[in-house]
């Protein structure tokens, strides 16, 4: 397999006062797909250009396949990068910008043509080969830009927000071929962007970041469903966060544990499952995503599993074609965040309309401890 | 594409340019075309020309001594111009890149607030046999005797790169402010060196600043005359002397006018030529690529 494995180890990195980078290790296996997410500021466009080579960590190392790459050149780096802005050559045409690694490498002519033919035809744009820049469509850009990076047949190729500045549609079309790219080249792509569903839906794993650190590092899957901090919980998706303190915590069987939380919030104490035993009175985050919260008009029976009831009042339902979002106001005024998926006529149960009076409710499994404060 | 109609339902906007057509026709063809013209007459006596048609000035000017004149003033106006840019394209780049841009721009701009001929004399007053700089290496026991600083052709072309650097300076400044850096970056990336990325990357993108530069400093300097005539020695005569001498000198108004045309014509051709050339590149690209093009599909 082509790629390699990228190691970052202990990497800091200050501007001044303020903190760019503080302290992140990650380790990214060859050919993965992995993004760098957080909110801008969070440090990983500087993680991203100390790989490149536009930066030099004030500590820590980056190895690529072991080897240590801080103090190499960037233009001896075995990584590509694909810049947010493009950076297109705009004195040079299509066919000309993608062929400027090999002119710089002195590549012989029929190897030259060769390439620039094939690259360009996989992302797509052997129709406008000798256009210039300006006159290519934002999305065409960024392919060229893509094709621009991969022809050198780089071990790592470094995306910076590379659809940042294309429309939502063209967003998901082009992540689509960019994952299709990865999965046809292999090697490895490290993705930063702040968009967590863009993250989401093609990384194979994802590190979350905010104010230089790196807050949790797993598969998409892992990060949605099990955010280690409040943070990442918040970042990722939308989500109902409250404060909480641990009133009991037991064994449940299956290395569980049941918990029960006073929570302030929701005005009374709640049960929720979980894989870390915590002590009682300790200071915790409670979180319940929107979706996992059913809502009905009805009081659901319990079945036999340990479920979280609460009546409430619709506040503002949102229509959004496949989904519906609530905003239930519960009697001690908390509004929870409820979505309610469209399924088929009959299994989608009455219609629920604002200042309906409606139950929501979710299961011990569906809520989630994050970020235990320790006291 | 359709013109919006004026409101008024006639165009006046060209009417609007005819002060400006006025004046030029005023100030800059008119003595153009008396200069034209007194270089076709006879001399008179004591300056002036006789009004008779004659070829009488061009002929003096086929002259192996105004051959080697005008080959020098075109060496050392090439040479003056290629080392304002070479130090103009630094300049503008540490400029464009620069935090203390506006201070940068303004400290490019405060000579023109003194007179020329001030600042050719402090030239002199810093090169001179007593100036600054002999008493400065006197001082540190580096020479006994004064180094002739002035009066040659290196004096003259020390003055001139410095009287028109920033006429060569401020247009590439303007491209290089243009210029997305991050290309750079991406050039490196990419492969290239920092000199191959600035070759193949920033110079192309600032192709039409420089090109501007040329011309703004290749057309005054080839028609200097106070810098050679202040801080050149004999040998240091240019065209622009030639000039002057004939007309407040020698009196004959017709070569002088003759070589007045010179300077315009070679100037002129100078920048056609200079632009012929980007527009040349242009085509040749857009060609290149384009038969690229059809070769692949």
């Amino acid at each position: 397999m082509k790629g390699c494995d990228v190691s970052i180890e202990h990497v800091s990195k200050s501007f001044g006062n303020f903190h760019a980078l503080d302290d992140a290790t990650i380790e990214i296996a060859k050919g993965e797909f992995f993004s760098l997410l957080g909110p801008s500021g969070c440090g990983k466009t500087t993680l991203l250009r100390i790989i490149a080579g536009f930066e030099t960590p004030d500590e820590g190392i980056v190895t690529f396949d072991g080897q240590n790459i801080i103090g190499i050149d960037a233009n001896k780096r075995q990584s590509n990068t694909v810049f947010q802005n493009y950076a297109l050559f705009p004195h040079l045409s299509v066919y000309e910008n993608v062929a400027f690694p090999l002119r710089i490498r002195k590549a012989p002519a029929g190897e030259i043509d060769r390439k620039v033919r094939d690259y360009l035809h996989l992302v797509q744009l052997d129709a406008h080969l000798g256009k210039k820049p300006n006159q290519l469509s934002g999305g065409q850009k960024q392919r060229v830009a893509i094709a621009r990076a991969l022809i050198n047949e780089p071990s790592v190729l470094l995306l910076d927000e590379p659809l940042s500045a294309l429309d939502a549609k063209l967003r998901s079309n082009l992540l689509v071929e960019l994952d299709a790219i990865h999965d046809q080249i292999g090697i490895t792509f490290i993705y930063v962007t702040h968009d967590q569903s863009e993250a989401l839906s093609v990384s194979d794993r994802i590190a979350v970041m905010n104010q230089g650190k790196v807050l949790q590092i797993g598969t998409p899957f892992e990060i949605y469903e099990s955010p280690a901090t409040e943070f990442v919980a918040k970042f990722i998706g939308e989500t109902n966060l409250f404060d909480a303190r641990v009133a009991s915590c037991a064994p449940h069987g299956n290395g569980e544990f049941m918990v029960d939380l006073d929570v302030p919030e929701l005005g009374r104490r709640i049960k929720v499952t979980d894989y870390d035993e915590t002590q009682t009175g300790q200071q915790v985050s409670f979180t319940v995503r929107p979706e996992k919260i059913r809502i009905t008009l009805e009081e659901p029976a319990s079945n036999g599993r340990e479920l979280n009831v609460f009546r409430g009042v619709v506040e503002e339902p949102v229509y959004s074609g496949f989904q519906s979002k609530f905003y239930v106001k519960l009697e001690n005024g908390t509004v929870l965040k409820v979505f309610k998926q469209h399924q088929n006529y009959l299994e989608d149960g009455p219609e629920i309309a604002w200042k309906d009076e409606v139950f929501v409710s979710w299961s011990a499994n569906d809520g989630y401890i994050v970020e235990v404060i320790n006291q | 594409m359709s013109r919006p109609k004026p409101l008024a339902g006639r165009n006046y906007g060209p009417a609007y340019s005819y002060p400006m057509g006025g004046w030029f026709t005023a100030f800059f063809i008119l003595p153009i075309a008396i200069i034209v013209l007194y270089s076709f007459m006879r001399k008179g006596t004591h300056g002036g020309v006789v009004w008779e048609p004659s070829l009488e000035a061009y002929r003096q000017m086929l002259n192996s001594s105004y051959a080697r004149l005008f080959v020098r003033t075109l060496a050392v106006t090439l040479v003056s111009t290629a080392l304002s840019i070479a130090i103009a394209l630094p300049c503008g780049y540490a400029m464009a890149r620069s935090r203390a841009q506006t201070l940068l721009l303004f400290l490019v701009i405060i000579p023109f607030w003194t007179n020329s001929l001030i600042r050719i004399n402090a030239w002199i007053a810093i090169l001179g046999n007593e100036g600054f700089l002999n008493e400065t290496l006197r001082r540190f026991g580096l020479i006994t005797e004064s180094l002739p600083f002035l009066y040659n052709q290196r004096a003259v072309v020390l003055v001139l790169v410095y009287m028109y650097l920033p006429y060569a300076i401020l247009p590439i400044f303007t491209a290089m402010d243009k210029f997305d850096f991050s290309l750079l970056e991406a050039a490196r990336d990419l492969g290239a060196t920092k000199s191959q990325s600035m070759l193949k990357v920033l110079l192309p993108n600032v192709r039409a600043g420089i090109v501007t530069a040329i011309i703004f400093t290749f057309i005054p300097i080839f028609g200097a005359y106070t810098v050679p005539l202040l801080v050149g020695g004999k040998d240091s005569y240019m065209l622009g002397n030639i000039v002057v001498d004939q007309v407040t000198k020698l009196r004959n108004w017709p070569l002088a006018s003759a070589f007045s045309l010179v300077i315009t014509v070679v100037s002129t051709a100078g920048v056609l030529w200079m632009m012929g050339t980007s527009a040349r590149e242009a085509a040749r690209l857009k060609a290149a690529t384009g038969t690229k093009q059809e070769a692949g599909v």
